[in-house]
């Protein structure tokens, strides 16, 4: 029995970093840029909740927009003063290390405003756990909703991206730029786009991620950071079906190593898996191919 | 006495498609060969065939009698094929000696330890491959700028860099892929003559692809008309020229 | 001409080794007048393990071209090994330097071989996926080490991946190695000299390789795989030649991390991908593929938060502030055509910047 809880935990934690690794994925499948600020626009997330709801005393919805509004603009804002000068340059380490950047300026502006202490974060989810099986299985309410949250988010996005111009054009921009230029595509705008929903993913994250482990500092999005951009190298970088496999599998991995084999190495099973699946399929479970032309 | 490549039945698919099927050709020693055909004629996949970029579904491959089907690039480079490329593969970031010392790798060697502390054998070594990289750059007369960036050098003479370095691995068979492309008709001439000196003077047999026909008809004793991956005629460069079938396949119906 | 070229490598690299000198000597005035404060002094040689860090990883990703953000695993390697063997041998070995030799050796050979077992099947990626392995590859390091217990008793070594009880130890054992705790007690034998000393050897062994064969043939690599391919150079050998050498001098720079602490842990601040990041920071700030560069962004980049330590709180702030201008100023185009518009630099000297 407390295995099916694990797994469910697993599964769980896996979709907070599906929708995270969604994030990284459609930036790297558009701009071909791993942004390694990605992490820290889920911390922000999760202190603009924080800072609505526990220090002013806003309704949990108001916070929870304020929190998508935010990161909305930041990521785009991000894009537009950091990323995209540095689109052409000739070095593709450049615009990693200004993520880098980025990254290190969110951590401490945070840190200036909230300061270095743990924030105990109240859960923005108010549905009751659910009980089965006697009551040998229990399921959190923010599990519920967690999941609950990927399915939609995972289902909108594939509909968004198939369905809607705008988001043929960001598969248009991620085949080849310049060609898409030339059908008339505004690539900055798409990028930008691009941009704006992963941010806005990204706060989601954070609020889901903090109500189920409620601790928030400002390095609090470090680590699901690297580790949903591992969810989305594993499912295969720029694929968002590979975002949601990769997520989930690591999820449950980290889940269940910590509970069957040790806690201080789940981190180090999650990465080996990773490296492993990277030797056999070294594009990730869904990634394409390429070869270079000679 | 046998021909110094033999290619037998060589094939290659890509998925279902078929670019290359049933190539066989002879070359002797000291001998300029063409291969020509439109585009997409799957001409560089030979190439590639031969330099084991790509492993051939089917055929036999056989350079100064050995077999060397299958090889990886490196063994071939080493069994005796060095090659240029389409689209030019320089070490941009090296100087232009550098991209010729790089060709001269494995025939001028000291171990790593040696090169690190500096032993006599690193002076010997590094200086003899100096000026044999020198005699190399001069016969392309690329010994001026011998110091610059490989990037820095204009198209013309990066095309002869490339084919300097493919020199420098002291090669038995040297493929050259679209030499003359981009360049001006005396650029063409001159690189004429420089292949031809290649030739004299190296003792060295080559096989090109070339779409100017004034180069390849100027220069190949012997040409394969490759269409749609399979041959569509073979021989003396005269014959080949003026097969009717050569001339619809090029000119259209 | 072909003489002049050896020359022309000699002399820049004759300036690198002086530029390192000088400072010493400098500073080593500066120390003897009473000059530099004592926060200073106990930066220098974390200093030292910076620049070493940052120039063998410029071998990994100037000079061979691939991105590696496991470089502090290598340091781990380097720095937990070399400690181990000190103080292992604290009783046995009493002459400082030449246990602290053996030491360093000790770290350099283990990251090499670690560098080498983790190359052999990673190099086969590329780009961004070599990344993210490597960074893997220096977690999962990271996290091992901080579940080893090892201890010594008169029957010898004892391993455990659980707890230092496990280990059995009789009564006079000692554990050395107690898991997340670390090493304690490792001899303080780290000086800013042996730290110079470190860094010429490091620099001697980096310059010296670049500018030979095997030099040429790894950047061979970088430029052109497959035209390297092409001319008979063997990819998966010189591959693993750079990654294994940058990875075992990485290991030298971790021994004298860790015999300038008394107590030793593995934390995501000093082993984790962070530290990673920052060398790699220093690397590409310093220009990819200029040795020099690494050396003086090390050095700029390690003062500047201590510089800024009267802003207190900005500190860090101004940091990033200052690496993502730097990063958009350097590596802009449209800003660099700015500069190179209206900049005198080009009346004298052309950029060295990587075309």
């Amino acid at each position: 029995m407390s295995f099916i809880s694990y797994l469910i935990n697993g599964i769980s934690l896996g979709s907070v970093y599906a929708i995270i690794a969604l994030g990284y994925t459609m930036v790297y499948g558009i701009a071909k840029m791993l942004n390694f600020a990605h992490g820290d626009v889920i911390m922000v997330g999760g202190f603009a909740v924080f800072f609505a709801v526990s220090m002013q005393g806003l309704p949990t919805f108001a916070g929870m927009l304020l929190a998508v509004v935010l990161c909305t603009v930041l990521g785009i804002a991000i894009e537009y003063i950091a990323y995209r000068p540095l689109r052409q340059a000739a070095s593709s380490l450049a615009v990693l290390i200004t993520a880098i950047g980025v990254s290190y300026f969110l951590q401490n502006v945070a840190l200036l405003i909230f300061g270095a202490n743990t924030k105990a974060f109240t859960s923005v989810v108010t549905i009751p756990a659910v009980k089965l099986a006697n009551e040998q299985i229990i399921i959190s309410g923010e599990t519920i909703v967690t999941i609950i949250s990927c399915i939609i988010i995972m289902t909108a996005l594939t509909l968004f991206i198939n369905k809607t111009k705008a988001g043929q054009a960001m598969l248009a921009v991620s085949e080849d730029k310049g060609a898409a230029q030339l059908m008339g595509i505004n690539v900055n705008r798409t990028i930008s786009l691009t941009f704006a929903i992963g941010s806005a993913l990204a706060a989601i994250a954070g609020m889901l991620l903090c109500s189920a482990y409620p601790s928030l500092t400002p390095y609090t999005g470090s680590m699901p950071g690297i580790k949903a951009f591992v969810a989305a190298v594993f499912g295969g970088i720029g694929s968002i079906p590979g975002a949601l496999i990769g997520g989930i599998v690591l999820g449950v991995i980290e889940i269940l190593s910590k509970a069957y084999i040790s806690s201080q190495l789940s981190d180090a099973i999650v990465f080996l898996v990773l490296i492993v699946v990277l030797l056999v399929k070294p594009t990730g479970i869904l990634g394409k191919k390429i070869q270079e032309k000679v | 006495m046998a021909a110094l490549l033999e290619v037998k039945n060589l094939g290659i698919s890509f998925g279902g498609l078929r670019a290359v099927d049933d190539f066989q050709v002879s070359i002797n020693k000291g001998q300029l060969y063409g291969l020509i055909g439109p585009n997409g004629a799957g001409k560089t996949t030979v190439f590639n065939l031969l330099t084991g970029v790509y492993k051939p579904s089917e055929g036999v491959i056989t350079l100064d009698s050995h077999n060397i089907t299958g090889l990886k690039t490196v063994e071939i480079n080493k069994a005796g094929i060095a090659r240029t490329f389409q689209n030019i593969r320089l070490f941009k970031e090296l100087s232009v000696i550098d991209n010729v010392k790089a060709g001269l790798h494995n025939h001028f060697k000291y171990s790593t330890l040696e090169g690190i502390l500096r032993m006599p054998s690193y002076f010997k070594t590094e200086k003899a491959m100096n000026e044999r990289a020198m005699e190399l750059l001069k016969v392309f007369e690329l010994d001026m700028e011998a110091d610059y960036l490989a990037a820095n050098l204009p198209y013309g003479k990066q095309r002869k860099l490339e084919i300097a370095r493919a020199l420098a691995t002291e090669p038995k068979l040297l493929l050259l892929d679209e030499p003359a492309a981009g360049m001006n008709p005396n650029e063409t001439k001159e690189l004429m003559d420089t292949i031809r000196f290649v030739r004299d003077n190296f003792d060295m047999t080559i096989l090109l692809i070339e779409h100017d026909m004034k180069l390849v008809s100027g220069i190949c004793e012997e040409l394969t008309v490759l269409n749609f991956g399979r041959i569509l005629a073979q021989g003396p460069t005269g014959k080949v020229l003026n097969d009717p079938q050569v001339i619809t396949a090029y000119l259209g119906e | 001409m072909k003489k002049l070229k050896i020359n022309k490598n000699l002399k820049d690299n004759l300036i690198t080794y002086g530029i390192i000198i000088i400072a010493y000597v400098i500073m080593q005035i500066m120390i003897k007048t009473g000059h530099v404060s004592s926060l200073m002094q106990g930066l220098l040689v974390p200093l030292c393990v910076y620049i070493i860090l940052a120039v063998s990883l410029n071998l990994t990703v100037g000079i061979l071209g691939e991105l590696s953000l496991g470089h502090a695993g290598f340091m781990c390697v380097g720095a937990f090994t070399g400690a181990f063997f000190s103080k292992c041998m604290q009783d046995i070995i009493t002459i400082d330097i030449l246990r602290f030799v053996i030491a360093i050796l000790i770290g350099a050979i283990s990251a090499g071989i670690i560098g080498l077992l983790i190359g052999m099947p990673v190099l086969r990626l590329k780009g961004d996926y070599l990344a993210i392995v490597t960074l893997a590859f220096g977690e999962i390091i990271k996290n091992i080490i901080n579940v080893l217990y090892i201890g010594k008793d008169s029957r010898g070594l004892h391993f455990s991946m659980k707890d230092s009880l496990s280990l059995g130890l009789d009564a006079e054992g000692t554990v050395i190695i107690n898991g997340a705790q670390g090493i304690t007690g490792t001899p303080k034998n780290s000086t800013f000299t042996i730290g110079v000393i470190l860094i010429i050897i490091t620099l001697f062994i980096v310059l010296n390789l670049i500018h030979s064969r095997d030099g040429r043939a790894i950047m061979s690599i970088r430029d052109n795989l497959i035209a390297a391919e092409s001319i008979g150079i063997n990819i998966t050998k010189y591959k693993l030649m750079a990654f294994s050498i940058s990875a075992s001098l990485a290991g030298i720079a971790g021994v004298l991390y860790s015999h300038n602490l008394s107590s030793l842990m593995a934390t995501p601040k000093n082993f984790g991908y962070n530290m990673s990041i920052m060398i790699l920071v220093f690397v590409v700030l310093g220009g990819i593929g200029n040795i020099r560069g690494s050396i003086i962004s090390a050095v700029i980049l390690t003062l500047l938060p201590e510089v800024l330590r009267g802003l207190s709180n900005y500190r860090m702030l101004i940091y990033s502030i200052v690496l993502i201008v730097m990063m958009l100023f350097n590596w802009s185009p449209k800003l660099i055509n700015l500069r190179e518009k209206y900049s005198l630099k080009r009346l004298f000297k052309k950029p060295k910047e990587v075309q």
